[in-house]
């Protein structure tokens, strides 16, 4: 008998800071007001998706000394948009980028548990680190942390933040108005936590959530990252939407899971993806070519080819040839605020391998960066990508993806009403909500469910 | 005259929660707290504010207690506020920040967004926190536990923490302004989503901490969300004076009233905000019924339940809408330009405030009968600010 088919999660991205939002794009709307927001979230719950999730970054980034002006520029506070779509959403998960460099686990564990009973049971918190003195100029700690210790302080903040979202087990509120016993429990939320970050003791002040703590999202692809998620995570976002790498990247980190005492089913690998549908696969081919048009203007071209190069190349023709001269090599970047820098380790050899690419093609400065990068994941009619997404989920290089639209905020909207029923006919994509609350969706235990032996001894 | 209501757990009362009418097992969900700002908005108030603090609720001002007959535990009022948002579409919404300890980059973006997802009604109560177990929580500092409020040592300490107030909210308030209005210019032509010379570093360097910025949030709906803060004394006056919109003092009665006003406008003039509006809003906690001895039996009943007469800092009263109404007018007549009225408990006096009092105001021509305007401010009578930043760079290219 054949094996039974894995069910397909599928989350939403808010696109909004990044090189393939297409803002040009007459279809285009606003990217921060909030009817954006809810007709995104709106579109996520119709088509029965698991979650929205929200990005986040600290400080605007900058090239050349200069505020980068080229991408969309500007979001609202992850926190505060969650809480208001809690409120024009019943079912959909709500995850938010929280960074751990840059907070303090007090108060971002009474957000996240706030967030938890204001949506009843629908908050993950996407866990990130930081270091640098870039984003560290706009906060009270400044630039502090080595690089090297940014996962210990993460481990400690996350360990931290539970430990406070357990210092209330769930049955302290009598509320008893006859009796005028309010609490069971004097010392309800009571915690210690001594370590190397943080020293903290006192009452956290928030009762258990619904969820008991909120589902935990890591993404980073480091060796550290991998086993911080492993050891803890509940989800992973992975940048591998191509099978093969997909399929190692799976295997790897559901491979380490048992050396925590975990099984795979614990953590879903989530890659990030995006799509373009058309009537039919060369449509789609041809509208994918198009919107790699858009995303990468003249002047965005040479703005990535600075990553590389970390030189002012403002001088240059795009439509022209690449620069002969080789990257500047030096500890400052001429891009600041922006992860994807440190994946160019060794430029030099970038710059070569993308010349010699580009001659052997005939390809201009721009033509590069186009077929160099951003294309989409998913490219081809309806019944193609849903094809496509499944077969990704049952060879086992994901659980799912996390769809990121290029277009705010009605670009999961072909999606929903074109991908999704397909999928939900083949059986591998649900046709309502059996739950009420993000675990539920996700298949992951409640936490309260995980120990009963220890609850009982407490 | 202007209204708000201060939403603080089941009422401010401690015993409140033992009302039938309270719904105390109802405190952490969404829509006990959607129902009361319902109720506020059914009242045409001008906005509602949110209780909040960084550790439990105590009895003692300065330490948690170990207490189980009152309410303990709430939300982040922030986030109760950005809930309700989306359900309501005219009245204000003002929850309580806590300066110490906290970050005003993330204030800053948190309340410019409350005023995205309430389209233009977003304010915050900015407070201090001088509590140890509180600087505990965070573990950065330690705060000496103020043993008598007039010593040296306790001036010394209030006053520091509310220059760090002052100075978070001038970081926060830099922020907003950090974006001019119209800096997304979408320009297909150069491929420029923004126009970078009207994004600004705010570059503010002070004695507890300096930030950079420009912020990650946009410059919000009412260009600078509504300000204000509670005030006993000259220190917190001095904060009104130099930050905020709104102030809610506590008098005892017209003439005490009298002489707050004359505190804060004098402050007022000395931070060089004289020709700028500062409302200055009294607080007062009220049992609302139907006759005065009603509400004086309501609040015996519940001191008797609480075990101890209450006291806060504001005054208490006790009697009917109409009794309210005059000692209102006559409170305005001092100056006072609003109230912030503090439910005794909620589920009770606040539907009484709505339609009991609001009525009996509108009767004698003292308050709104419909919304008249659609930002918060605009309900304030506050205009739209000018960007700081904006008028800096338009003189620097005059010259």
């Amino acid at each position: 008998m054949s094996k039974p088919l894995k069910q397909i999660h599928l989350a939403a991205h808010f696109p909004g800071v990044n090189n393939t939002t297409v803002w040009s794009d007459p279809a285009a709307g606003s990217h921060i007001e909030f009817s954006s927001f809810a007709h995104f979230a709106r579109t996520a719950e119709r088509a029965k998706f698991d979650f929205l999730f929200l990005a986040e970054g600290l400080r605007l980034r900058e090239q050349g000394g200069r505020i980068y002006d080229l991408d969309v520029v500007g979001r609202p506070d992850t926190f505060t948009v969650l809480a208001a779509l809690a409120a024009v959403t019943d079912r959909l998960g709500l995850t938010g980028t929280i960074n751990s460099t840059f907070n303090e686990p007090y108060e971002v564990a009474r957000q996240f548990a706030s967030l938890d009973h204001l949506s009843g049971g629908r908050s993950a918190w996407n866990v990130v680190t930081s270091w640098d003195a870039f984003t560290g100029e706009n906060f009270r700690r400044g630039g502090f942390l080595p690089q090297d210790e940014r996962y210990a302080r993460a481990k400690e903040f996350l360990a931290t933040a539970h430990e406070l979202f357990d210092s209330w087990s769930g049955d302290e509120i009598l509320a008893d108005q006859g009796t005028g016993a309010f609490l069971r429990d004097a010392r309800a939320g009571a915690f210690v936590h001594r370590g190397q970050h943080f020293d903290i003791h006192g009452r956290f002040n928030v009762p258990r959530s619904p969820q008991g703590r909120p589902v935990i999202f890591q993404a980073g692809d480091s060796e550290e990252g991998r086993e911080f998620a492993a050891a803890g995570a509940d989800a992973i976002f992975s940048r591998y939407s191509h099978l093969e790498e997909g399929r190692a990247f799976y295997a790897d980190v559901k491979g380490r899971l048992a050396k925590y005492g975990r099984r795979p089913d614990q953590l879903l690998i989530l890659p990030a993806a995006t799509f373009v549908l058309g009537d039919t696969d060369a449509e789609a081919d041809e509208l994918a070519r198009e919107v790699r048009r858009q995303q990468v203007s003249g002047a965005t071209a040479l703005k990535h080819l600075e990553f590389v190069w970390n030189r002012d190349l403002s001088g240059y023709d795009p439509e022209g040839p690449l620069p002969d001269i080789d990257p500047l090599v030096s500890e400052e970047h001429i891009s600041r605020g922006r992860a994807q820098v440190r994946m160019y380790r060794d430029p030099v050899a970038i710059a070569r391998e993308w010349r010699e690419l580009a001659e052997a093609n005939k390809w201009s400065i721009r033509d590069l960066v186009i077929n160099n990068g951003n294309r989409q994941t998913f490219v081809g009619a309806p019944a193609t990508v849903a094809r496509t997404i499944n077969e990704f989920v049952q060879a086992d290089a994901s659980d799912g993806f996390i769809l990121v639209p290029h277009i705010t905020p009605g670009g999961l909207d072909p999606f929903a009403d074109q991908v999704v029923p397909i999928l939900q006919e083949q059986g591998v994509f649900r046709a309502d909500y059996e739950g009420t609350t993000l675990r539920e969706h996700l298949g992951l235990a409640h936490p309260d469910a995980a120990a009963p032996a220890e609850r009982a001894a407490s | 005259m202007h209204l708000a209501v201060a939403l603080d757990g089941t009422g401010w009362h401690p015993a409140s929660w033992r009302e039938p009418v309270a719904r105390p097992g109802e405190l952490f969900t969404a829509g006990y707290w959607a129902g009361q700002v319902a109720e506020a908005e059914r009242g045409l108030l001008d906005f509602v504010t949110f209780e909040d603090g960084l550790g439990p609720q105590s009895a003692h001002p300065l330490e948690p207690d170990d207490r189980t007959d009152q309410v303990r535990g709430r939300l982040d009022a922030v986030l109760v506020a950005s809930r309700v948002a989306p359900l309501t579409r005219h009245i204000g919404l003002v929850p309580t920040v806590v300066a110490t300890h906290t970050e005003p980059f993330h204030i800053s973006k948190a309340i410019a967004t409350l005023d995205y997802v309430s389209t233009g009604r977003a304010g915050l109560r900015v407070r201090i926190t001088a509590r140890p177990d509180e600087a505990d929580h965070f573990g950065r500092r330690t705060v000496e536990r103020i043993r008598a409020y007039d010593s040296p040592d306790a001036r010394g300490l209030v006053t520091d923490l509310f220059d760090e107030a002052a100075d978070h909210v001038e970081v926060v308030r830099r922020l907003w302004d950090s974006w001019e209005d119209d800096a997304e210019i979408r320009d297909r032509t150069t491929g420029r989503f923004v126009d970078r010379d009207k994004l600004h570093y705010i570059d503010f360097e002070g004695r507890f901490f300096s930030v950079k910025g420009p912020s990650i949030t946009p410059r919000p709906p009412q260009g600078q969300p509504l300000v204000s803060a509670l005030a006993h004394d000259t220190v917190p006056y001095r904060l009104l004076a130099r930050q905020a919109d709104v102030g809610y003092v506590t008098p005892r009665d017209t003439e005490h009233a009298r002489a707050i006003l004359a505190e804060i406008r004098a402050e007022q003039e000395s931070a060089g905000r004289a020709g700028e509006t500062l409302h200055v809003f009294g607080d007062l906690l009220v049992f609302l019924d139907d006759s005065r001895k009603e509400a004086e039996a309501r609040r015996e009943r519940l001191d008797a339940l609480a075990g101890e007469p209450y006291t806060g800092d504001a005054r208490i009263f006790t009697g009917t809408a109409a009794q309210l109404a005059d000692l209102l007018e006559e409170l305005a007549g001092a100056g006072l330009t609003g109230f912030r009225l503090r439910p005794a408990v909620t589920g009770h006096d606040l539907p009484r405030i709505s339609r009991d009092l609001v009525p009996e105001l509108q009767r004698r021509g003292r308050f709104r009968t419909a919304y008249e305007a659609d930002t918060l401010r605009g309900l304030l009578g506050l205009a739209r600010p000018a960007n700081r930043y904006a008028a800096t760079a338009a003189e620097a290219t005059a010259v």
